[in-house]
């Protein structure tokens, strides 16, 4: 029986029925304004003209629209190559992530060595310091291995995500062991077993893992902004401050919406995977 | 299948290279630059607990400290109960209730750049602003939203609310799924209504997940830095400089080579400050749990 709080009796009773249809309705309104709200204004401001968007933001399109914005923004100023930029440093986060993520999880959960209870540990210890006491001296490592304005300097500190290394190391340490054992008879070593038995099967983490691994380089802006000093390979979350001063305010907002169609769009696809990984978020944190 | 080999190590190697370079060596290195004087320029030289004074020593510290508690404070009092009470509502839903969690998720995936610049925009001072127009509707304002020392900060906290508010939401959603419908019924059986299953069920099943909530809520509030960098640059008047815009001036504001020592002095103090207050929190809240 599929039932919450309200049971099908008191669903049964008008007033009951009446009062939380109504509270239902207002948290959409709500929502609607508040969530869906300023991404249509956004989506509207983006092909507005400056002076319609100043004088009158909340009126629709008072003197038509400007399609030139969004062609304007991604040429002129530029945006395309900024947008391939935080498309670069988003594939390389992910990649780093992944490998480390997937090959210390078969280490640590199917492989375990004797030694494989301290490193978790000293993994797992990460969560637990806050992530503004790494900034300087991390900072400083990246200065002195002359990292400064590469992407490494993103997509290598990415991989040193504990929450990753436990995601998948649980998951990995859920697959029936029978299975390594199988192939292990059947002649296959360790590489191939990772290779060719454990990736195969671990899809669905290594989905949850790469999603999240590529909205959180999207959203990434101060360390970003540290070690890529030059506008030239900087991403899009780092330049938009910096546009804000010299674009005209039409394009600058046309700028801002190009920058959230790959977040919003992967939401849209991958909706499930955000609400329930949204929450096994939560519950691993805490 | 235990195997301590070479191939172990093989595959070992990756975390053990990125985590020791990136994590566990700038862990370690950061408590030692808190002792020293360093800049990059001139030699490093071990000062003792001079960093530590110098940063207690500073005025702005207790400014941001302050300020850094009234963000923290108004956020609880703007984003704690809201998401709970959303989520009760959406978990009765019975049709289309993806529609409503997508729907209050949706701000959680706009990149927090752009919902910062977009909310600025929308906070214009002018009689023609976003806000300041939905004012004048109702014959109010214009408001002074980020120039004005006492309401810039609740306008920034406004905004972090509504741009996490959601993920919130969402992990409430799931607690609320694994309440045992037949507690409910129980409830029922006693003649409880529903305010009373709220009360006596909801509630009380919820606390684990509530507590821990209030917390990380508190640890991500006490490290806020994106919306008083964009938004103010932590102005009018300091009135939204918080600690880690602090350390951050501390260490990079200065183009002549920053002061590491205090910024990582005061980074060690918030986090030490930090895993006290959760240390003494989850003790006392575990002793609630159990009576």
């Amino acid at each position: 029986m599929n039932r919450g709080l309200v049971s099908p009796t008191e669903w049964a009773t008008t007033r009951t029925r009446l009062v939380l249809r109504a509270l239902q309705g207002l948290l959409l309104g709500a929502l609607l304004l508040t969530g869906l709200g300023p991404v249509l204004w956004l989506a509207k401001a983006a092909v507005t003209p400056t002076q319609d968007t100043l004088r009158a933001p909340l009126s629709v399109f008072p003197h038509g629209f400007d399609l030139a914005n969004l062609a304007t923004a991604w040429t002129r100023v530029e945006i395309d190559e900024y947008f391939l930029n935080t498309v670069w440093l988003a594939a390389g986060s992910w990649a780093v992530q992944l490998a480390v993520a997937t090959t210390a999880g078969y280490a640590l959960a199917v492989l375990r060595p004797r030694y494989g209870g301290l490193i978790t540990a000293v993994v797992l210890g990460t969560l637990f310091v806050p992530p503004i006491v790494l900034l300087v001296p991390l900072y400083l490592t990246v200065v002195d291995a002359g990292m400064i304005n590469t992407f490494w300097a993103v997509w290598l500190p990415a991989g040193a995500s504990a929450f990753n290394v436990v995601l998948v190391q649980r998951f990995f340490a859920s697959l029936p062991r029978e299975v390594f054992e199988a192939a292990r008879v059947d002649g296959a070593g360790p590489f191939r077993i990772f290779w060719s038995v454990v990736l195969p099967l671990s899809r669905p983490i290594i989905g949850v893992v790469s999603v999240f691994a590529v909205v959180a380089s999207w959203k990434d802006f101060l360390w970003p902004m540290l070690v890529l000093p030059d506008p030239a390979v900087q991403p899009l979350s780092v330049r938009l401050p910096a546009l804000q001063r010299y674009v005209e305010l039409d394009v600058f907002l046309a700028a801002l919406a190009i920058s959230s169609i790959i977040p919003i769009a992967l939401f849209l696809v991958f909706q499930r995977l955000f609400l329930s990984g949204g929450a096994l978020e939560g519950a691993v944190k805490g | 299948m235990r195997r301590g080999g070479l191939s172990t190590l093989v595959f070992l190697l990756p975390l053990l290279l990125v985590f020791g370079f990136f994590s566990w060596a700038p862990i370690v290195q950061s408590v030692v630059m808190s002792f020293q004087r360093t800049n990059l320029v001139g030699p490093v030289e071990f000062v003792g607990l001079d960093n530590f004074a110098q940063v207690l020593a500073d005025p702005l510290l207790w400014t941001a400290l302050r300020n850094t508690v009234w963000f923290a404070v108004l956020a609880l009092l703007f984003g704690y109960p809201l998401p709970l009470l959303a989520a009760v509502l959406i978990s009765e839903v019975r049709h289309r209730k993806g529609l409503f969690s997508a729907l209050a998720y949706l701000p959680v995936v706009i990149p927090p750049v752009v919902a910062v610049l977009l909310w600025k925009f929308f906070y214009d001072a002018g009689p023609t602003g976003v806000f300041n127009t939905v004012l004048g509707w109702v014959g109010l304002g214009p408001w002074q939203w980020l120039q004005d020392p006492g309401s810039a900060m609740p306008a920034l906290v406004l905004e972090a609310t509504w741009a996490a508010a959601g993920g919130t939401v969402i992990i409430y959603l799931a607690a609320l799924a694994g309440v045992p419908a037949d507690l409910y019924e129980a409830a029922e059986i006693d003649g409880s209504g529903i305010w009373r299953k709220v009360w006596h069920v909801t509630l009380p099943r919820l606390r684990g997940v509530l507590l821990v909530t209030f917390i990380l809520q508190i640890i991500g509030t006490a490290q806020v830095f994106l919306e008083p960098f964009l938004f103010t640059g932590g102005g009018p008047a300091n009135s939204t400089t918080t600690l880690l815009l602090l350390i951050y001036d501390y260490a990079f504001a200065n183009s002549l080579g920053g002061d590491y020592g205090a910024a990582t002095a005061l980074s060690l103090m918030l986090a030490a400050v930090l895993a006290l207050f959760s240390t003494a929190y989850f003790r006392l809240t575990r002793s609630w749990s159990t009576s």
